[in-house]
């Protein structure tokens, strides 16, 4: 405990009052720059679409996976959570290999006569990165959830007559919903703080993280870099809370 | 069971889109990784050198980044498992507070922390230069997981009854702590142990900020070949990382299931 107070509590004590030093407006420079608002709004939207995309895509495969029995299933889903293990960096390396200049599918585009296109370095390449990222720890999760849903609800469902839709909408959603909270929020919060794929693809498309970065490493404005790493810290933090929350204790932070 | 029927083709074929949105980026990068020249394919032929020149300028990273993640384990086990029996047996208000506190590092992004770091130790140079600086920036954000999961174990109610027999037959605490509970909580720690390893092997958010040209690990090696190397380095180091790491973690994920069902209780 002592450690965890000298290494973690010390130091973003020593962070939390750092702004302090330029003024009480410096914790608020986030919402009162133009630029780094527009990079908190960028992050944010960013950060929820791609939470959106990853559980409807890792409850689908999910699903899938759950209630199919096929050969290599278990292969498959080995697969499928390979990227688990994977740093940040190499995913956005993956997007500068297929959609950088000299990838596969500005290859494609040329020969269809529509010039190199090159998605690596902005938005598309980011939200692609970070679906990526994000997809292996859904499906794991999906997979699980859905193995342990009941198969009687469904049963019961259909023999009064409901339609797949309905049943997907008045089943499948219900049972899975606590998974979706939990799981989206920690999408959620990873989007948000992603650092390492953001810096590799060196993204014209400025997020939090790489702001932070900048104002630390380029101008050497420690007190600005503290103020919005606060606010970051802030967001992902309450929105993981709140999750908590609403899912209770058990599954909090999994 | 007519199970395979009622699957909508719809589910199949977003499960089929997505298994390639996933593998077709690895075997890209896998081939961009063994060819002479990515732009012109695999006519340029096949070649080894890629590799051999990664392990030469990289080979010292990777031995490092399983060093540390060795060392991060052990230490978790020695402040981390402690922490959990403390928090699991204490129910007063300190004892939540502290909890709700170890649950920040997980949600306060990797960057933050590492500012925090920098800006308190920043001016110790020999600690600031040393790989100790990133082990300890890698207990911070590993040891809430570890914690978590062993102070759960610990909370079991049949354990508190074990402890109390061996109180009543005349164990010290010692002998109880070793003897009785962290046997007991086994698997837990076994579990822990493997997810802080793996989540020190690929912490990138950290690391780019506490390294120094002297201390790097391998996502930190693997970003400096992205920026400063041909695209077939990179590829080539990120094929050392599929075939080095992934063996390893799943080794370990391995030993860690045969372990825990041999002494499953």
């Amino acid at each position: 405990m002592a450690f965890f107070a000298a290494f973690w509590l010390l130091p973003v004590l020593q962070l939390l009052v750092l702004p302090a030093s330029k003024g009480w407006s410096a914790y608020f420079a986030v919402l009162t720059n133009a630029r780094y608002l527009q990079s908190l709004l960028q992050t944010l939207s960013l950060s929820l679409t791609v939470t959106l995309v990853t559980l409807v895509l890792g409850a689908a495969v999910g699903i899938t996976l759950a209630r199919q029995r096929f050969a290599g299933r278990q292969l498959l889903l080995s697969i499928l959570t390979l990227p688990l293990s994977f740093p940040g960096v190499i995913i956005g390396f993956f997007m500068i290999l297929l959609g950088g200049r000299q990838g596969p599918v500005a290859d494609l585009s040329e020969w269809l006569g529509q010039g190199r296109i090159t998605f690596a370095y902005g938005m598309t390449g980011l939200f692609l990165a970070y679906v990526y990222f994000s997809l292996p720890r859904a499906i794991a999760t999906y997979t699980a959830a859905a193995s342990a849903m009941n198969p009687h609800l469904e049963e019961a469902a259909r023999s009064l007559g409901a339609s797949r839709w309905r049943v997907a909408r008045d089943v499948w959603l219900l049972e899975l919903a606590p998974t979706t909270l939990a799981c989206g929020a920690i999408v959620f919060a990873t989007a948000m703080g992603a650092f390492g794929t953001a810096f590799t693809l060196s993204s014209k498309f400025e997020v939090l993280p790489i702001t932070i970065y900048n104002e630390f490493t380029n101008y050497a404005n420690f007190a600005l870099a503290a103020s919005l790493s606060i606010a970051l810290g802030l967001i992902t933090w309450l929105v993981l809370w709140a999750s908590g929350r609403a899912t209770g204790p058990a599954a909090a932070g999994t | 069971m007519g199970n395979f029927r009622k699957t909508s083709p719809l589910l199949l074929v977003l499960t089929a889109l997505v298994t390639l949105y996933i593998v077709v980026p690895i075997l890209v990068s896998v081939k961009a990784g063994l060819v002479n020249n990515y732009s012109s394919g695999l006519e340029s032929g096949l070649t080894l050198r890629w590799l051999e020149q990664v392990w030469e300028v990289y080979g010292g990273t990777v031995r490092w980044s399983l060093a540390l993640a060795s060392l991060c384990v052990l230490g978790n086990l020695l402040i981390g498992v402690p922490c959990a029996y403390a928090l699991a047996r204490s129910s007063s208000r300190a004892a939540r507070l502290f909890e709700e506190l170890m649950t920040l590092p997980v949600a306060v992004p990797g960057l933050a922390t590492a500012l925090a770091l920098i800006l308190t130790f920043g001016t110790m140079r020999d600690f600031r230069q040393s790989y100790a600086f990133i082990l300890v920036g890698h207990m911070v954000f590993t040891m809430p997981f570890m914690v978590r999961i062993v102070s759960a174990a610990f909370q079991r109610d049949e354990l508190l009854t074990l402890e109390e027999a061996a109180r009543s037959l005349g164990a010290s605490f010692a002998q109880r702590f070793l003897g009785v509970l962290v046997p007991a909580v086994l698997p837990a720690i076994v579990a822990g142990s493997l997810t802080v390893f793996t989540l020190s092997v690929g912490e990138f958010n950290l690391t780019w900020m506490l390294h120094t040209p002297l201390t790097r690990t391998l996502p930190v090696g693997l970003v400096d070949s992205y920026t400063a190397m041909r695209i077939e380095v990179g590829s080539a180091y990120t094929l050392i990382f599929l075939l080095v790491i992934v063996p390893v973690l799943w080794g370990l994920q391995a030993l860690g299931t045969l372990f825990i069902r041999y002494h499953g209780t």
